[in-house]
């Protein structure tokens, strides 16, 4: 509710200690601004960092293999698709060994359709805090799209080492990295911000996320390379934003053929459509959570 | 200097009805849309006016900073509702409010409390949900840890913590926070006595040292000991604001007028309501004579609970609570005695003997709670009113008014000789 917010840009730490009185107007709003509204999401900052911990902390207490699952669940994957799908792959892996190949899809997509999936029930499964506790409400989904990064990263680093032990050396290419990943997370967020917010109201979506997600992949080059398809299939594919992701995260770090900057575009350009519509739904319907879930 | 803190004007929050309960599939939303749609082509209904559930409805009122307010009223008159307007929860419908200084609410113990994290990396957590910064729960950790008394179990995980740990946890992170307001609903129906009593002078302190508290609760006399203020709310509405006690009359009186109602017509119900089964009559016999709702004191008595419906293993619980509305004393048939029996005869009813109603001269409350299937099945405040006439405990007079105790333990005296 920002028009009679007299929030001081904060200073200093001592400065949280005695904030300021200020005072909020509490009244019917409409239309966008709440997840969006950057002071409130500053103000509640560090709520946002105790969530990742949380979620962090969670992930793997007492599991038995604890933090190997992030290693474990890449590298089986991998294993299973050598096997099963190397033939169907047959000459569209660019000449990489089809296992490294196959990581280098399956590194993100993990990372992706995790965070997705977890994002889409954020909210659901914290009804209690939804119901009962004040706080940017975008932070539930993006507690869980940051705290998988952490898993991320662990894959990324398992591929980074088969990819030397392989004897490939990534080019300059591998610079695109930071903003490959970005995208990923960015991309989850947002769909599943938005996934989270229709599931508040129609739990429906708690069976239709696991069928898209099992969808998606089978429509994102992972067991396969984009050149299975033809053109101009294989541009109008890249509407999928995972095909650029994937063919990105490639040429990155196995130094396959850089892929056309169509297809980057196109997949690039959808995954900002989906990150702005995504969280401008979520932020149209915040304002309802707490009265309907 | 008085500062307001809350300004409320013309609050209202209304549900619509069938969003209020539960969530809907989309199949029922596109299935209601497409008829939506049909009917306006026929031109038939037009725009289907949704039946909407007011919860609050043009609620106003003013609290200067440093203030201690009550809010008092049935179940489902608005209480909560407010509390999560004012504490950004819900959005009103219309009308607004402005709050000054930093809200600290607690509208249900340890909510976010996580059971697989240690007390510890719950204390972190829970701070920062409530909008404390860490460096704030950093400096007030130990704190924290004492008030709650738990140092041994600080790395134990939450999930292995009996409910009294929990909720001490949480209400000690909570008390720290220091707030310029805080909002706290019926937090203090949970946990010990002695737990209870170290929460309420930890929020006198928070009051006395100048913060705005405003207190939801069931308790009358609680919010007597804390509140200067009372609020009571009615549907939705204000009916009455002044001075604690004066508004406490008022609900004391509007509870006394719903009693005579028919209760099976009343909505401030507890539980599944009306769902199941539903409490129909409450009575409270004198044995000797016979009548129902006066009793001599000291007389054999019994209450009877009548229900529409009998439920497997039906347990009852009774308070009675004397005219200021302090409770007296709880009978629960799940503390069960040898002595207890199962009548075939008794249908849909439930019977609680007294041997001697041990009560001085007064008029007294009883509210009624029902349970089975391990959840309430229908509860009532002031299901029924009685008078105690003065009367002989063991053929001993009682004292004629409530002034030094609303009871009269059956005693024996040994005195030296004459």
């Amino acid at each position: 509710m920002p028009p009679t917010e007299t929030i001081p840009p904060d200073q200093a730490a001592e400065r949280a200690l005695a904030p300021p009185p200020r005072t909020i107007r509490l009244e019917p709003t409409h239309g966008f601004s709440r997840v969006l509204s950057p002071s409130e999401l500053w103000r509640y900052r560090d709520l946002a960092l105790q969530l990742v911990v949380r979620d962090i902390t969670l992930r793997y207490r007492q599991t038995a293999l604890g933090a190997a699952w992030a290693i474990l669940q890449p590298v089986a994957f991998m294993a299973i698709f050598s096997i099963f799908f190397a033939r169907i792959a047959g000459d569209s892996t660019e000449g990489v060994p089809y296992a490294l190949f196959a990581l280098a899809g399956i590194v993100p997509w993990i990372y992706f359709s995790n965070a997705l999936l977890q994002a889409a029930e954020s909210l659901v499964i914290n009804t209690q805090l939804v119901a009962k506790i004040y706080f940017p409400r975008i932070f539930m989904p993006l507690g869980v799209v940051g705290a998988g990064g952490i898993d991320f990263l662990v894959g990324l680093v398992i591929l980074l080492a088969i990819v030397l032990i392989y004897g490939i050396v990534p080019s300059a290419a591998i610079l695109i990295l930071p903003v490959v990943i970005l995208v990923t997370m960015m991309l989850a967020l947002g769909a599943g911000a938005a996934l989270a917010a229709i599931n508040v109201r129609y739990r429906d979506v708690r069976y239709a996320v696991p069928f898209t997600i099992q969808a998606w992949f089978f429509i994102t080059p992972i067991v396969y390379g984009s050149s299975v398809l033809s053109e101009p299939w294989r541009t109008i594919a890249a509407i999928n934003p995972m095909v650029g992701v994937v063919e990105a995260f490639r040429w990155a770090v196995l130094d396959t053929p850089h892929p056309s900057w169509a297809i980057l575009g196109i997949s690039f350009g959808s995954a900002m459509v989906i990150v702005f519509a995504g969280l401008a739904y979520f932020d149209r319907v915040e304002r309802s959570f707490a009265d309907v879930i | 200097m008085p500062n307001v803190a809350i300004e409320t004007h013309e609050i209202s929050k209304s549900y619509k009805l069938g969003l209020a309960y539960g969530y809907g599939t989309l199949r029922d939303s596109l299935v209601g849309g497409l008829k939506r749609t049909g009917k306006r082509m026929v031109g038939r209904g037009g725009r289907k006016q949704h039946d909407s559930l007011w919860a609050l409805r043009g609620v106003t009122f003013e609290i200067e900073s440093g203030e201690t307010v009550g809010l008092i009223g049935h179940n489902g008159a608005g209480k909560s509702t407010i509390l999560k307007v004012l504490s950004r929860i819900i959005e009103p419908t219309e009308g607004w409010a402005e709050v000054t200084g930093r809200v600290g609410s607690l509208l249900e113990v340890g909510t976010g409390f996580h059971p697989e994290l240690t007390g510890r990396e719950n204390i972190f957590l829970n701070g920062a949900i409530l909008g404390m910064r860490r460096a704030e729960i950093r400096a007030r950790f130990d704190e924290i840890v004492e008030f709650a008394d738990m140092g041994r179990f600080l790395d134990t995980p939450v999930k292995r913590y009996s409910s009294g740990m929990s909720v001490r946890l949480a209400f000690a992170v909570a008390a720290h926070l220091e707030p310029e307001i805080l909002l706290v609903d019926e937090v203090l129906a949970v946990g010990d006595a002695a737990f209870q009593r170290k929460s309420l002078a930890k929020m006198s302190e928070v009051a006395s040292a100048g913060s705005t508290v405003i207190f939801v609760s069931h308790n009358l006399a609680t919010i007597q000991a804390l509140c200067q203020r009372g609020i009571m709310l009615e549907r939705g509405q204000v009916v009455a604001d002044g001075p604690v006690g004066e508004s406490v009359n008022h609900y004391l009186r509007v509870l006394e007028r719903s009693a005579s109602d028919d209760l099976l017509e009343r909505i401030d119900r507890d539980g599944r309501g009306q769902e199941v089964t539903r409490i129909s009559r409450v009575a409270l016999y004198d044995d000797e004579s016979g009548l129902a709702d006066v009793v001599v004191g000291g007389r054999p008595a019994r209450i009877v609970v009548e229900f529409t419906e009998q439920l497997p293993m039906m347990e009852c619980e009774l308070t009675i609570l004397n005219s200021l509305g302090h409770p007296i004393t709880t009978l629960d048939s799940s503390l069960s005695s040898p002595a207890d029996r199962r009548q075939p005869e008794l249908s849909n009813q439930i019977e609680c003997m007294l041997g001697g109603l041990p009560l001085v001269p007064g008029r007294y409350r009883i509210d009624v709670v029902l349970r089975a299937r391990q959840e309430v099945q229908d509860g009532l405040q002031a299901a029924a009113y009685f008078d105690v006439e003065p009367g002989l405990v063991d053929g001993r007079p009682m004292p004629e008014t409530g002034g030094d105790g609303d009871v009269v333990l059956p005693h024996l005296w040994r005195l030296p000789p004459f």
